[in-house]
Parts: structure tokens; sequence; C-alpha cells
């Protein structure tokens, strides 16, 4: 097996406002399955189409937004590794103990240059519901709601990103796959530690630590659309689409949670090789990159974080 | 119906009207579309329209409202009781007068992610 190192995104920390009404959410209509709740409140999700413990940790909090984005890594060594080249390039570790989430092995984080953390862990738990595995039918148990297949990726609002893709790309073998570059300098970033479009994403921000969105895989374009039509129905606040991306190519929605934290809902978006060259786009048609059909950004894309 | 309809003035501008389940917020975006609020002192800021990017705050100077859960980082508890809300956050109880208000976070932002929130370790 070729990938190594870091493998993907693995679960994210989102802060809400109301835990019942965003349980309810992530599970009705993102159509993911509530794992288990936390002694601390903390409630754990997945959606069925993933092993893992769980990909979407929900903490209950006077503010919405992001605590914490956590990679999983090959194997065991690699958390003593990407520590000693983390340290190395002059950023502190800390260390969560193994199961401070259930399921979950131990855990190194530090805070990059954007005032995001980042964690890496090794080990996880398998959880139910999860994919069968011997003669195995498409799913285990009926999709419902927007089918997510799984938590894919993120993206970020923050400052420093040029140090932030130095980062990425030095120490956790990330790959640029796609920048845009404004006259005053890079906006924005997405990077890739295996064969995704992205696994992640900055963008240019001058408060720290900011959640621009949370994003869901879905199967095709046809399930793009019954997102929206739920979206609808449930008076689900939306941002934009359903659209398509010039960067990365995806088929997607943007709208919010009940705490106003961004999600997307995608499908598609194009196989990333290793040795495929970085894509560009520039002030000219920076529009058709972020919205394709649009040709231009909504009011809300570079202003309305959590 | 008419006995939960009510007239929601926005300072320097026009009226919308709104219903006692509706979102001001949501009021305010359909008025707009309908050309109701003319001359605007800036334009209708819609963000998440769930009380988390805090783009969409308002001074309510008169009326009665009811409001849902609301960020802390935008809205801080002595704000709401003068007055100072998200639009999409309350539903009126009465005809209602706000002022549209440019969104800023609250003074001494703390750091989201200290080590402590994040529970257990």
């Amino acid at each position: 097996m070729a990938l190594t190192g870091v493998l993907r995104p693995g679960f994210v920390q989102l802060r809400v406002l109301d835990m019942p009404e965003s349980v309810d959410y992530y599970t009705k209509r993102i159509g993911l399955h509530q794992v288990t709740e936390g002694p601390d409140g903390r409630a754990y999700l997945k959606s069925a189409d993933e092993f893992d413990h769980h990909s979407i940790v929900l903490r209950r909090a006077e503010q919405a937004g992001v605590d914490l984005i956590a990679f999983k890594v090959l194997e065991e060594a690699d958390l003593d590794q990407f520590e000693r080249r983390v340290v190395d390039y002059g950023i502190a570790v800390d260390h969560v103990a193994a199961g401070e989430q259930p399921g979950i092995g131990r855990r190194i984080g530090f805070t990059i240059p954007s005032g995001h953390r980042l964690e890496l862990y090794a080990e996880a738990d398998q959880s139910d519901p999860k994919p069968y595995v011997h003669n195995p039918h498409v799913w285990s148990v009926e999709p419902h709601g927007m089918s997510a297949r799984r938590f894919d990726h993120a993206l970020f609002y923050g400052p420093n990103i040029e140090q932030v893709l130095d980062f990425f790309v030095k120490v956790l073998d990330f790959r640029l796959t796609e920048r845009v570059d404004m006259p005053d300098g890079l906006l924005a970033i997405w990077l890739a530690c295996g064969m995704k479009a992205h696994d992640i994403a900055f963008v240019r921000h001058p408060e720290p630590g900011k959640l621009h969105h949370v994003s869901f895989e879905l199967e095709n374009w046809q399930a793009v659309g019954n997102a929206a039509d739920i979206i609808t129905h449930y008076d689900i606040s939306i941002d934009i689409g359903p659209t398509r991306h010039g960067i990365t190519r995806g088929q997607t929605i943007y709208f919010f949670d009940p705490s106003g934290n961004r999600n997307e809902v995608f499908a598609g978006g194009y196989t990333y090789y290793p040795d495929n060259p970085t894509r560009t786009w520039d002030e000219t048609e920076v529009g058709k990159g972020i919205f394709y059909y649009e040709r231009k950004l909504n009011d809300a894309f570079l202003s309305v974080v959590t | 119906m008419d006995a939960e309809r009510y007239p929601i003035f926005v300072e320097g501008s026009g009226a919308a009207f709104g219903h006692a389940g509706e979102r001001v917020l949501v009021s305010l975006e359909r008025a707009q579309g309908f050309g109701q609020l003319p001359n605007l002192p800036l334009r209708l800021p819609v963000g998440c329209r769930r009380g988390g990017c805090g783009v969409c705050r308002v001074r309510v100077t008169g009326g009665n409202y009811r409001s849902d859960r609301l960020s802390r980082a935008h809205v801080s508890e002595q704000d709401e009781a003068e007055g100072l809300t998200l639009a999409c956050c309350i539903y009126p109880l009465s005809p209602l007068s706000l002022r549209l208000e440019p969104a800023v976070a609250i003074k001494d932002k703390k750091q989201h992610c200290n080590k402590s929130e994040l529970g257990g370790k």
C-alpha cells in the first residue's frame, strides 16, 4: 500500500448551541447515526458507511465553531515520527490520553499558524453501524436523510496561510492540489494527504481559528438534488447551491446547521495523484473557481464563518 | 393569522411584515425581495440565519419579541438585555422597530479552543 503517514480527516469536534436540536439535525437530516454520548455530554456521530468509531463530535457551548480536527495516521509509530517533526518545526505538541474520546486511541495535538487545533491519532475502534465486509451489500442499514457517506473535509479561515501551507507540506507530507493567488497575495489553499482533491482547505482571514464549513460526501449529483429537497422541506438555512466548484470540481450545496456552522454536502471531484501539478487560479477567474455556474462569489462566502 | 402578523419597521428604510413563528431576518429578506426596504443604510446582512455567525446584528428599539439561543461570540448577555441581538434569532410578539447594527465580535474575545474547554484530558 502506497498511502502511508496521514491517511484522512478522521473526526472534527464542533461547538453547538443546543445539543438535542443538533443531534436531531445531524442524524435525521445529514443522515448520520449517533454512536454514543460521553459523560461530559459530548455526542459522537458517524455515517453508516464509515468503519471507525465516530467522525463528528458535538460539544455544547455558548459559541458556535470548531474545536479541533483530527487526522488518522496509518500506524502508531507515525505518531512519534510526526511529533518529532512538528516539534523540530518549532510548534509545541501536547498529548491527549486514549479514551478521552470513546473508541479513540492516544492523540497528539498542536496549534497551527492559522489558530486551529490539529490532532493526529492512529487507533480507533470500529462501531456499528458500519459497512459489511463479507459478500457486502452496498449498505448495511438503509441510507436516510441526505445519505452522507462520510465526513470528508473541512475549510478553515485564519491568518498566516503561507505558513500553514509550508507546515502541511513539509511536516505532514500533504500536497497542494489547488491555490488562489490574488494581487495582494495567497488567498486560499486546498491540501490533500491522499487521492482526494482536498482533505483540508484554508482561506486567508484576519481572525484565527474560524470555521467555514465541514463537508460530507454524497454518492452522486442525484443525491445532491435529494439533499436540496431536504434542505427546503425542513427549512434548513441555505447558503448557496446546488452548484459546482471549479476548484476540485465538486458538485455542492452549502447550508447551515442549527448553530450556524456551515455544512457542505458534495459529490464528485477529481482523483489526485501525488505527481499531479498544482492547479492555480487568479483574480480574473476566481469566481468560476469558487462557484462554477454563478461565476462569482456570493455575499456570504468570504464573510460568514463561525 | 392576521392577529399574529406584525409590521417590522427598519430605521431609515421601510417596513416588513413578520409572523409570530417566523425569524425576523426571514421577514426582512422577503421584504427586501418585494422592494419594501428601500434605501437601507447598509445592505441587509444575511449570514447563517441560525445565531452562529453574528452578521445580522440589530438593535430593537421598540416592541416585544422572543429569542432563540445565539452565539455569545457576537451578542453578550448585556447586549441582549439592551435590545442588541441577531435578527435571525428573534420572533415578533408585537410590532417591532429596529436598527441594523454592523457586525462586530464582542470585545475581549477569548481564544475559543483553550484546552480546558475541550473536555477531559
